[in-house]
């Protein structure tokens, strides 16, 4: 039952994250990133973290990827144009590069954890009250310090990307609203 | 049959290169982001399966702290991209050239 | 006696005093410096003297250290020397020396770069000084150097014309021959001793002369090897075969310096050192004769050459050289009190050849060519006649100076019965009392053969010019008293040793070789002095008779046109210079200009160039990864991270 579960969500996460990076719309692309992440949830709570799961749907696919999506509709993102013949030694090194890292990784985990089997789930694992005890016993400043990430990574994104004024350097002529909704 | 940690890994290591293919090979900057996501999303599985296997929470929680970065970054890098579309009316990363010697 | 040290000072101040002051001063305060130098120094020598012949210590050396230098096995110290030999010589020095400042002040007064002449000139002083009188070879090099060096510096004095400056070159370069086998010379010697103290090698060498006489190098023992380098160091400094070229082209430079430095001091330094050395000819016998044999021979070399030249200085410069040989040939044969004692006489009557024929280049607005002179006899007397007593004394007349020095060598010659010697000296005796009297004809005797402007420009030299001349007129007529043959004091004195500067000399050889002294009966000594005067006084008499009267130059030039390609051979001085040119200058040259366009250019430069071009060459590839592009960047990242795992891993 397990095994069924995993190959088929598995699959799924594999054939949706090919179709993230390949797939020539932006829109597509991130609507398939909903599917691999969903599919990666279903994993997690296979492997006993229902917490993590729920949040990677909520936080992760809810907000994230949901915010990909307003700034795709709002710059107006249009289907990639065919690439130029300049990248193509690129295409070739990452390909490569990427696929040795994979090899190289795959060769390791085969040869480290062969024979290790995970063990039985048991209640006191999975436990949400455990969880949150250890959060806030043994990672309390880690918790606090990501809270101040936040704030500092929501005052940069107002900053980046309000309008510039236009009495500081922008074209004086040009009329900042019809800026950027074309 | 249990499912050997080795396979969920496996499908990490698979995730992660497919995420870097992305990464690297893409012109549209949208793309390469959620490529990035796709990076992080497979560190995450790996963790949690190694949480799994050690017994330990530790790596969920750990995991729980990649999802706060992964969301800061992604709300940086989406500004960015907004002013950088402002300036150039491209994201196409080959157009935004300008440390070309 | 304390006060050795200043006389080869003293010069070296007036010319760092004169050099800092410059031009700035007035030529007066030049004047008084580069003369009160000289003359302090002159005055340090006779109390010097004064004060050494009185000593205890008494005809030993007398020995002033200033300062001690030793490293590891090897000391030589700073040190001054007085003894009979450097008396003799400093006395020379300093006397003609002085003299002939006090001459170039007339001589130069009208030249603009008066003060750099008398800086050079007094530099020249110090070096010569310390020349003889330094106690070690060290000291002596350095004085040798020295003079060289302002040899150099005064024969390019007029150094913007063309020739003097390649003169001075050529000077310099001919004698720097020489010094390579000088110090050839100097390093057998302390390598053998430890040092280079006069002292202390002749006393190593009296005390055991046998350690000097084995095998050393190139089949040679350590005295005749020695011996050779040291001589070949003479060669170029002296002037004689086959480094003699660079003399005759040094007459490019003022005449007083002609006359200091190419007549009375520097060449003479060469024989100096001989005569230093004796302790070390002594024992290479055929190093010796190899000496004398070459000063016979540049002796009648230079002498015949002399005899076709046209310009006054040309005649004497090779006079010089003919002179100088007989001083090897003195040392040569052993004679050394003979050579020195030659050396003495002739500084004073070649000294006053120069100033006078000076005196007439002045008179004659720069001309030297004496087929434009003649008749100078009235205008010039003062001039005129100091420089006939100088060539009856470089003739050999009696009772003047040069015919008991002449005599002394030539006697030695026929005392070791070396007959193919003596012939070259005395028919050389002959040929310079020929060319001498020959020059004198053509300047002072007959007619006038100059311009109209020049016939009136003509006038005898202020006395500042000529006073110098008449004292060394004085010292060329009498100084011959000095050596006296011991033959006339058999006769007139009853048996005393009337040879002075013999019995003054004698100290100064090391007695290595207990020789007898060669005793000829009276009567074969009487006849060598009367033949050696009868044949001066031929050669005379053969001048008068092509040059004298009124003949002027038309006897000279029917000879030349009766023997054409002798007198070609003459006046181009045996084509000995292009000789040079072509068997070493030019192969030299050509090999100088490979090493220059083809090593130095191709190869050195060029390996240079290729490493600039290298890492330009890298710097434009490296260029190539920074496209700008940002998914290069990242893929360079995401390899080093490849290769980083991968060197984790494995």
């Amino acid at each position: 039952m397990e095994l069924a579960i995993f190959l088929i969500f598995g699959a799924l996460a594999v054939v949706s994250a090919l179709v993230v990076v390949l797939h020539r719309d932006p829109v597509k692309s991130t609507l398939s990133l909903v599917v691999t992440l969903f599919a990666t949830a279903v994993l997690f709570l296979l492997l006993g973290a229902p917490f993590i799961g729920v949040l990677q749907v909520l936080v992760y696919t809810g907000a994230i990827v949901v915010l990909f999506l307003f700034v795709v509709m709002l710059l107006n993102l249009q289907r990639e144009a065919r690439s130029e013949g300049g990248g193509r030694l690129q295409r070739i090194f990452a390909i490569l590069a990427a696929a040795a890292f994979a090899a190289m990784t795959g060769l390791t985990v085969w040869r480290w954890t062969t024979g290790a089997d995970l063990g039985a789930l048991d209640e006191g694992f999975v436990s949400l009250n455990a969880l949150a005890a250890e959060l806030f016993d043994r990672f309390l400043l880690p918790f606090e310090i990501i809270g101040l990430l936040l704030l500092v990574a929501v005052v940069a994104a107002y900053v980046l990307a309000k309008r510039p004024d236009p009495s500081s350097g922008a074209d004086p002529g040009a009329d900042s609203s019809t800026e950027a909704t074309r | 049959m249990t499912v050997p940690v080795s396979w969920y890994l496996l499908l990490a290591a698979a995730m992660f290169a497919i995420g870097t293919t992305g990464a690297l090979t893409r012109r549209n900057g949208i793309t390469i982001f959620l490529s990035i996501e796709l990076m992080l999303n497979s560190v995450n599985l790996t963790l949690v399966a190694f949480s799994r296997l050690l017994d330990d929470r530790t790596g969920q929680l750990v995991v729980l702290f990649v999802l706060a970065v992964a969301a800061a970054e992604a709300a940086v890098g989406l500004a960015l991209f907004i002013a950088l579309y402002r300036h150039r009316r491209t994201i196409d990363v080959d157009r935004v050239n300008l440390m070309r010697w | 006696m304390e006060l050795l040290w200043l006389i080869p000072i003293l010069p070296f101040l007036g010319a760092a005093l004169n050099g800092v002051l410059g031009p700035r001063v007035s030529k007066g305060t030049t004047t008084a410096v580069a003369l009160g130098a000289p003359l302090a120094s002159l005055l340090v020598v006779l109390w010097t003297i004064w004060q050494y012949v009185g000593s205890a210590g008494y005809p030993e050396a007398f020995v002033q250290t200033l300062y001690p230098w030793s490293v590891g096995e090897l000391s030589i110290d700073v040190a001054f020397m007085m003894d009979p030999l450097a008396a003799v010589m400093a006395f020379v020095v300093t006397f003609v020396g002085f003299l002939i400042h006090v001459y170039s002040v007339g001589y130069m007064s009208h030249e603009k770069g008066y003060q750099r002449y008398f800086v050079y000139l007094n530099l020249f002083m110090g070096a010569m000084l310390l020349l003889v009188l330094g106690a070690n070879y060290l000291i002596t090099f350095v004085g040798w150097e020295g003079v060289g060096l302002c040899s150099y510096l005064l024969i390019g004095y007029y150094y913007d014309e063309e020739f003097p400056p390649f003169a001075g070159k050529k000077a310099f370069i001919v004698n720097r021959i020489g010094d390579f086998a000088f110090l050839v010379g100097l390093f057998a010697l302390v390598t053998t001793f430890g040092t280079l103290d006069y002292g202390t090698i002749f006393g190593k060498i009296e005390a055991n002369p046998e350690a000097v006489g084995g095998q050393y190098l190139l089949g040679l023992s350590l005295a005749s090897f020695v011996g050779l380098c040291l001589f070949v160091g003479a060669m170029g400094k002296s002037a004689q075969i086959p480094l003699f070229v660079w003399l005759p082209d040094a007459m490019a430079g003022p005449t007083p310096v002609s006359a200091l430095i190419h007549a009375a001091t520097m060449v003479t330094a060469g024989v100096f050192m001989v005569a230093r050395s004796n302790a070390i000819f002594q024992l290479a016998p055929g190093v010796s004769l190899f000496v004398a044999a070459i000063g016979a021979t540049t002796a009648i070399f230079a002498a015949t050459i002399g005899l076709a030249q046209t310009d006054i200085k040309k005649v004497l410069a090779y006079s010089t050289v003919s002179q100088l040989g007989y001083m090897f040939l003195a040392a040569g044969l052993g004679a050394y009190t003979a050579a020195i004692f030659h050396l003495a006489t002739h500084a004073f009557f070649k000294a006053l050849l120069f100033l006078g024929s000076g005196s007439v280049i002045h008179a004659m607005g720069g001309e030297q060519d004496m087929r434009q002179m003649g008749g100078l006899k009235k205008k010039l007397p003062v001039t005129y006649w100091t420089f006939l007593v100088a060539t009856l004394a470089i003739s050999g007349i009696p009772p003047l100076a040069g015919f008991f020095s002449k005599d002394e060598i030539l006697a030695a010659a026929v005392g070791q019965e070396r007959w193919v010697l003596y012939g070259i000296g005395l028919f050389t005796a002959g040929l310079t009392a020929c060319y001498m009297f020959r020059a004198v004809y053509l300047t002072f005797h007959g007619t006038f053969r100059g311009t109209e402007e020049q016939a009136h420009h003509v006038h005898e030299s202020p006395p500042v010019m000529t006073g110098p001349l008449v004292i060394l007129a004085i010292g060329a007529a009498v100084a011959g008293f000095a050596g006296i043959p011991a033959v006339f004091g058999e006769i007139f004195g009853g048996g005393e040793d009337v040879n002075w500067i013999h019995h003054f000399l004698h100290p100064v050889y090391a007695e290595v070789q207990h020789a007898e002294p060669h005793h000829m009966a009276v009567g074969t000594e009487i006849f060598f002095i009367v033949l050696s005067v009868v044949v001066a006084v031929i050669g005379i008499f053969v001048a008068s008779r092509f040059y004298g009267g009124k003949t002027g130059l038309s006897k000279g030039k029917q000879m030349a046109e009766r023997f054409p390609a002798v007198h070609r051979l003459l006046t181009n001085k045996y084509y000995v210079d292009e000789i040079y040119d072509a068997v070493i200058i030019r192969p030299l040259a050509r090999i100088s200009r490979f090493f220059w366009k083809g090593v130095d250019g191709k190869v050195i430069d060029g390996s240079i160039h290729l490493g600039a071009y290298l890492a330009e060459l890298t710097g434009d590839l490296g260029r190539l990864t920074t496209t700008g592009n940002v998914r290069n960047y990242a893929l360079y990242f995401f390899l080093g991270i490849v290769v980083l795992l991968t060197w984790v891993l494995l």
